[in-house]
Parts: C-alpha cells; sequence; structure tokens
C-alpha cells in the first residue's frame, strides 16, 4: 500500500516537473494563460492566419519551429497587453510583409488577385448568356420545325 | 469572328504557360522584405566576443555597411564563410555579424576554426534582435546605407555573382553619392 502511493506520488511529480518545466507547451496551449474565452480566441484565430514564413505551409499555430513558437509569444504577449488585433497584424506585416498574412489585403497591388475571380464570373456569365441564348434560339426553331413536320 | 473564338482559349493557354514557365525559375522561400528602404532597426545585443560590450544598429551607421545573419548549425553560413573571409580581407565595405540562435562557445570555436570575418557580431541566443529584422532563415545578408536605410536584402549563401550583380553596385551608388556630396561641401 505505502509502495503503491508512494508510486502514485512519483508519477504525479514527474508530470508536475515536467509541465512547469516546458515552456513550449504552455505556448501550444495558452488556456492556462489567457483571462478571458475571448482572449482565448483571438488568439487561436490570429494564430491560424499567420502564415510559418520558415515551413510555408503550415501556420504559426500548427509549427513547432522556434520562430513560430516566439511568434505565438508574442501574439499571446500582445493579446495580454492589450493590443488589438490590427497592431498584432501590423507587427507581422512590418516584419515579414504581407506574406506572412494567409489573408491578403486589399489594395492596389492586391486588386488582380481579389478581383480576378469576379471577373472570371462575370466572363463565364456573358459567355454562358451568349452561348444560352443561341442555342435556345436553335432549339426553338428546331421545335417548331419538327412541330410543324410532324 | 469565328476564328477569334477557336484563338482565344490558345492565348489563354499561352498567357498561362508564360507564367508557369517563369514561376518555375522563382524561389519560393524568398519572401519580399518589408524592410528594403525603412530604416533599419534598433537591436542592442551582447558582443559576441566581448560579452561585457553591447553592439547596438547605430555602431554600424557612417558608412556602407553589411549585416550577416549566421549560426553554426546553419550549412548555408558554412557553404558561405570563405566568401565572407574574401570579402573581409578585400575590406570593401565592413562587414558586421548576428549570431542567430546559437551558443557562445560553439560560435567562438568556429570563428577561431574558419576565421573571423567581422568587424563586430552581435550576439542573439534567442532570437529577440533579428526578430525585428524580420529574418527567417539563415544566412541572411542586408545591405545598410550610411544614413542606416535597409537597401537590400539577400537570403540563403552570399557567393561572388550575388555580390557583384546585387550589393556592388549598390554600394558604388553610395559611395559616388557620399563622394558627390562631399565635393558639393568643399
Amino acid at each position: 500500500m505505502t509502495r503503491m502511493t508512494s508510486l502514485l506520488l512519483a508519477v504525479c511529480l514527474a508530470l508536475a516537473a515536467g509541465a512547469a518545466g516546458a515552456d513550449d507547451i504552455l505556448a501550444m496551449d495558452p488556456e492556462a494563460t489567457f483571462q478571458s474565452e475571448e482572449q482565448l480566441k483571438r488568439y487561436e484565430k490570429l494564430t491560424h492566419e499567420f502564415r510559418c514564413v520558415v515551413c510555408q505551409n503550415q501556420s504559426v499555430a500548427e509549427s513547432n519551429v522556434d520562430l513560430a513558437r516566439d511568434l505565438r509569444r508574442i501574439t499571446r504577449d500582445m493579446i495580454l497587453a492589450g493590443n488589438t488585433d490590427a497592431e498584432i497584424k501590423r507587427f507581422m506585416t512590418d516584419r515579414y510583409g504581407d506574406f506572412v498574412l494567409y489573408d491578403p489585403p486589399f489594395k492596389p497591388e492586391t486588386y488582380l488577385l481579389w478581383g480576378a475571380p469576379v471577373v472570371l464570373l462575370l466572363l463565364g456569365a456573358i459567355v454562358m448568356v451568349n452561348v444560352v441564348g443561341r442555342r435556345s434560339g436553335e432549339a426553338d426553331t428546331d421545335a417548331e420545325g419538327k412541330g410543324e413536320t410532324s | 469572328m469565328k476564328s477569334l473564338k477557336y484563338l482565344l482559349p490558345g492565348i489563354a493557354f499561352l498567357v498561362l504557360a508564360a507564367f508557369f514557365y517563369r514561376g518555375l525559375f522563382l524561389n519560393p522561400r524568398t519572401v519580399p522584405s518589408p524592410l528594403i528602404g525603412k530604416p533599419a532597426p534598433a537591436f542592442d545585443l551582447e558582443d559576441l566576443r566581448q560579452p561585457a560590450e553591447r553592439f547596438v544598429t547605430a555602431d554600424m551607421l557612417g558608412q556602407p555597411a553589411v549585416l550577416n545573419v549566421w549560426a553554426t548549425w546553419c550549412a548555408g553560413c558554412r557553404q558561405e564563410h570563405a566568401f565572407l573571409m574574401q570579402l573581409a580581407r578585400s575590406g570593401e565595405v565592413p562587414l558586421y555579424g548576428m549570431n542567430y540562435r546559437d551558443e557562445r562557445p560553439k560560435a567562438l570555436e568556429w570563428l577561431r576554426k574558419l576565421g573571423d570575418p567581422y568587424v563586430k557580431v552581435a550576439y542573439d541566443p534567442q532570437g529577440n534582435g533579428s526578430l525585428d529584422w524580420g529574418v527567417y532563415g539563415s544566412p541572411e545578408t542586408f545591405l545598410i546605407d550610411p544614413q542606416g536605410t535597409v537597401v537590400y536584402k539577400h537570403l540563403g549563401p552570399m557567393d561572388p555573382r550575388v555580390w557583384a550583380t546585387e550589393f556592388k553596385p549598390r554600394i558604388a551608388a553610395m559611395k559616388g553619392v557620399a563622394q558627390s556630396t562631399q565635393g558639393a561641401a568643399q
């Protein structure tokens, strides 16, 4: 019985030591450090919006690279310090450019990027209206022709 | 009109193909630095070789300067080291270093073994200084003008070709401007 309790105690101590020693776990698992649910939500949203510039197909939230860990820490600290989302994004783009944002801002350099889908959709619509219009015209005359002969 | 209808998809294909072809020769790791044309971010770090001393951004001003971000764990840094030594010997421009997320004994050992091309080296084990410079993959090499504006950034190992095509002309332009203003002052 005493052996059992000492074993349990040892396991608990080991777990506690592990949790206290690893600062990166804290960064990956920030619940403990935020004062409100709202801050945590902002943190999750922001870190998923930032691209990890080292490992380009992962977000800052997903990556284990040193730099991503630092950026998570900075995001957390800036939220706790009362910075707005816009200020935090500004901090990132000042250093890494718009490339760090998965959601690129709407500005002259990106007009084409944002506008292209709309333009393509309009072009497609024009083509479709033309083609369908012509075809239905043909179909009508066909039907009429058939109606007359039968 | 009929021929245009058949020509358009062909033109669209060629335009797309041209973009994709160009894309084959771009390096996706090269992210344009937002620092270009902006004042060099301030850092205040320990000197690698003299821990009691500080190395601050202002130490580099007054003449064209090159800041090279390196680490002993970085393969590209070893690759470029011989050229950096050559550059230091040529005395074209002062070469400063920033030791990035590294350990001091290892960094000092590296400089002792491979040679030390740097006028001054900042020691940045936590990456705090390099963060403000937007460093994300060493080696990175910055060119700073005498007034402290970042003029150019090269990502990856420095080599004679990059030096000759990207750095040399820009340094020459800075020196030319400096001379002409001096001439005007006289």
